[in-house]
């Protein structure tokens, strides 16, 4: 797979692709100012008491002040109360991205040795990549099936470790219409660094399309037959199937449409359109004689317009 | 306010007809035999030197690794090692070790006036059972390596790895005891053996930081190596402590291990700032200003240290409330340091500054630890470190610390104390090299890789996007220059052990007993007559004030 990379938003930070992103950046400029004020702050004077107390001679006379109650007191208190302000700052950022909007939708996630899986409310499931819609909360259920692992989107400035035997929860509301990437940000072994995976950031509409048909936006539109060529491999039907007769566990999809069938129970149909729905969806109720009853279901698994496809493609098969 | 001194007080270097503690004796078996707190410093000067030889090579071959994304010169098993033994010897056989039992051992009988510290041959058992552990660690790598990082979280340790897991962890675990005894023996010492006159409150600073240090040693270390003895019982014996699939909790792992190592790095900084408090007071000419504030600077710090190990994990699944109160806590941690940070800048006030190599070392962990400790701060707001946790701003935050601060100040310390130790003077020129390229070799790896991680780069990859190159590239002829930077260290002590011009017993005009008091090198019993102190810390007798 081929990442879009990630892209910056400012000279330090990665464009800001979430809500919560400007909240974190907003804390962290405010400890990078605090900060270059104090470096300054400190180094100033260092480089300036070098240059004017250099040694000159070998009985230099020194200074005898050897410490200022008053001094003491003021650069223990004044960062101190510094210190507290930036730790609101940073509890503000905390407490927005901890508790997710009550009307957040719900994916299920799960970590493993060296992918992502995500189960998305209706049933329909999606590996190394991740499918959101855009302006709408989205809060991750997640668990690892070994070892610990890493959600982590820099884009939108989130991560939450995923553990094993204990389900972590992370959420996000992306408000920007982009491909964007996730990494692992928890060493997992040898393929840590290859545990990546695409975010789809898209309209609602277009979710609710890529939920039904799996079709991305930008996706090319294909034909049913030509939909259903894909999904007889993708879909793993080759592995039971022959496109030349030959007989594997299944009888073979050569001149399949339009033949009669005879049943293991005595019984015989036509191959048609129905017929081939049925043995997608119950494939035990009709076992074509001399096979094993060894075809798994499809039902929720694959969408009504791959089922199309799939007779269409079928059709073809000459 | 001018004072003379009685010749006394001035403490007359004396003279020791060239016996001397490194030519009483000699042959192997006296060296390994000794009870001599200074040959056993010694000894383990040269142990941890080549335990930083050791990170270091492997810190060349991972940085040399990242030039490219994908394979450049390894396979990622053998990055994952990499980063794993170079993490591991730095931290257990270098950092930890490093100023306490080397410097510390050589300097702190003498710093108080005493012959030797208290349990002599206590401390001489503490290294031999370090080497025992380091042995360990050594099959460890010959028998396959490690590959779990040096934090062995589990269940990725205990369960998955397939590396040599339970030998590495029972070196570390042998190796803690060798950190429990020093700091045992440290503080008895300094309780029970200060010279007639010495306070706590005239004992030079590196003093109270090494005290403040051993205390560390002596509480945390021992849940540390109860957790690494956990995890090879679950290892060996599937006995379910932290693996979910054995009823454990991972994250109880995570909790029993940054409570040692927390406090860990504060064991690794402690020592760093007590040696850049001698080095900046002596070559400064100047008694240290703010004396008490950071002496109880380095208490509050270790005390503060036990309660903040909670931000390392901060998403790690740790409930919400215990992340806000950590982070809180953690912010404690940068008052003491910057109050130390404003002391030793009023002691640069007034003083009579001399640049030498000690003092550019000195001045250089100045620079080095202000970036250091001002980074911590955006890790601690929970907010921030949602975004930066375990990438490379972490990573350049605690090199920072570790490399930046604590072995910059070693390495100081190596050159301040070097004369006294060996006899011998360094080459100024040869040791000005050496801190230029280190410094500016040092930033160029390490400033970089804060860029790398804000802009998202997570750390422990083999392989990343192709966008990080160019900085990963950078980052990587940094780190030649840095390892430029440490032959030429090693080059230029190694020459002046032939070839250095003999050392005075007091270089540097300096003000401690080891200076004013004994001869270069000192004799075996430290000091020819015992002491008897009169004056307060680096109170310079005869030195013209205003
Ligand atoms: C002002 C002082 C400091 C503050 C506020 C601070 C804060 C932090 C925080 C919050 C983290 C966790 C970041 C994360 O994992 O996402 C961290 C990591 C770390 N710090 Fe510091 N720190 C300070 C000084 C030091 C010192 C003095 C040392 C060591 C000598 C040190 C060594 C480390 C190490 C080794 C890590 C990373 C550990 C790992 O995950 O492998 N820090 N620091
Ligand atoms: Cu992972």
């Amino acid at each position: 797979m081929t990442f879009d990379p990630i892209e910056l938003g400012s000279f330090w930070m990665p464009r800001q692709s979430s809500t919560i992103a400007s909240e974190i950046d907003f804390a962290w400029y405010v400890v990078y100012w605090f900060d270059v004020l104090m470096f300054f702050g400190l180094m100033i004077p260092m480089f300036y008491f070098i240059r004017r107390f250099r040694r000159r001679t070998d009985n230099d006379k020194v200074s005898s002040v050897t410490h200022s109650t008053a001094l003491e007191i003021g650069w223990t208190v004044i960062p101190s109360i510094l210190v507290i302000a930036l730790f609101f700052v940073g509890l503000r950022g905390y407490l927005m991205a901890s508790v997710a909007p009550a009307n957040a939708m719900e994916i299920r996630t799960t970590a493993e040795m060296y992918m992502w899986t995500f189960t998305y409310p209706n049933g329909t499931t999606s590996v190394n990549e991740l499918v959101v819609p855009k302006d709408k909360p989205v809060k991750l259920i997640m668990s690892s099936k070994d070892v610990l692992h890493s959600f982590y989107v820099p884009e939108f400035r989130v991560k939450q470790d995923v553990v094993p035997g204990t389900y972590t929860t992370l959420w996000f509301e992306a408000n920007a219409k982009r491909d964007t990437v996730l990494l692992c940000t928890e060493y997992c072994g040898v393929g840590h660094s290859d545990m990546m995976a695409k975010v789809h950031v898209m309209e609602q509409a277009d979710y609710n399309n890529w939920l039904e048909t799996g079709r991305k936006p930008g996706d090319p539109i294909l034909a049913p037959d030509e939909l259903g060529k894909k999904l007889f491999t993708s879909r793993s039907c080759n592995t039971c199937h022959s496109l030349d007769g030959t007989r594997v566990q299944g009888p073979s999809f050569k001149g399949l449409f339009g033949k009669t069938e005879k049943f293991a129970d005595g019984s015989s149909a036509q191959v048609d359109e129905n017929y081939i729905r049925e043995s997608l969806l119950e494939p035990t109720k009709k076992v074509v004689e001399g096979y094993p009853a060894v075809m798994p279901t499809y039902k929720g698994l694959l969408k009504e317009n791959e089922i199309d496809a799939l007779i269409a493609y079928i059709k073809t098969v000459k | 306010m001018a004072k003379v001194a009685t010749a006394d007080e001035l403490g007359h270097v004396p003279e020791t007809g060239g016996k001397n503690y490194l030519n009483q004796t000699t042959g192997i078996a006296s060296w390994l035999t000794t009870v001599d707190h200074k040959r056993i410093g010694i000894m383990y000067l040269i142990t941890v030197l080549v335990g930083f030889t050791l990170g270091g090579i492997f810190a060349l071959l991972v940085r040399l690794e990242l030039l490219t994304p994908g394979k450049t010169i390894m396979t990622a098993q053998q990055y994952n090692q990499a980063f794993t033994l170079h993490g591991a010897a730095m931290v257990f056989l270098f950092i930890i070790p490093s100023i306490p039992a080397s410097l510390g051992n050589f300097i702190l009988p003498i710093m108080i006036g005493a012959k030797d510290v208290a349990f002599p041959k206590l401390n001489l058992m503490s290294l031999y059972v370090f080497w025992i552990g380091a042995a360990f660690m050594l099959a460890a790598i010959l028998s396959g390596g490690v590959d779990t990082g040096w934090t062995f979280y589990v269940p990725y340790a205990s369960g998955v790895s397939t590396t040599s897991v339970i030998l590495a962890t029972f070196g570390v675990f042998v190796m803690g005891f060798s950190s429990i005894l020093t700091g045992l023996n440290f503080i008895v010492t300094l309780h029970k053996l200060r010279a007639p006159g010495m306070t706590f409150f005239r004992m030079p600073l590196v003093l109270w930081a090494l005290y403040a240090t051993s205390i560390i040693q002596v509480l945390a270390t021992p849940v540390l190596g109860i957790t690494l003895v956990l995890l090879i019982f679950e290892r060996a014996f599937h006995v379910g402590i932290f693996d979910p699939t054995l009823g454990g909790d991972p994250v109880l792992f995570q909790h029993f291990f940054w409570f040692y190592s927390h406090p860990a790095v504060y064991i690794m900084i402690l020592p760093g700032m007590g040696v850049a408090s001698e080095i900046l007071a002596t070559h400064s000419q100047r008694r240290i200003f703010g004396y008490k504030a950071i002496a109880f600077s380095s208490v509050a710090i270790a005390l503060v240290s036990f309660v903040v190990w909670g931000h390392h994990m901060f998403v790690a699944g740790q409930s919400e409330l215990s992340s806000a109160i950590f982070s809180f806590l953690t912010f404690f941690v940068a008052i003491p340091s910057g109050v130390k940070m404003f002391n030793w800048l009023g002691t640069l006030w007034g003083g009579s500054i001399k640049l030498n190599v000690p003092m550019l070392y000195g001045l250089g962990f100045l620079f080095l630890f202000a970036i250091g400790g001002l980074t911590g701060l955006f890790l601690g707001m929970v907010s921030v470190d949602l975004h930066l946790h375990d990438t490379y701003f972490v990573v350049a935050h605690f090199h920072y610390v570790m490399m930046g601060s604590t072995a910059i100040a070693f390495f100081g310390g190596l050159y301040h104390w070097w004369p006294k130790m060996t006899g011998r003077m360094y080459s100024e020129k040869l040791g000005r090299l050496a801190f230029a390229l280190t410094f500016i070799g040092f930033n160029w790896t390490f400033f970089t890789q804060f860029i790398l991680g804000t802009r998202g780069m997570p750390r422990r990859y083999y392989n990343y996007l192709d966008q990080f190159q160019p900085l990963h590239a950078f980052s990587t002829v940094g780190s030649w220059i840095l390892g430029t930077g440490f032959l030429i260290m090693g080059i230029s002590l190694l020459r002046s052990l032939k070839s250095g011009a003999p050392a005075p017993g007091d270089p540097w005009k300096g003000a401690t007993l080891e200076w004013t008091h004994t001869a270069s090198p000192p004799i075996t019993e430290n000091f020819e007559k015992p002491i008897i102190v009169t004056l307060d810390a680096y109170e310079r007798p005869g030195q013209e004030t205003h």
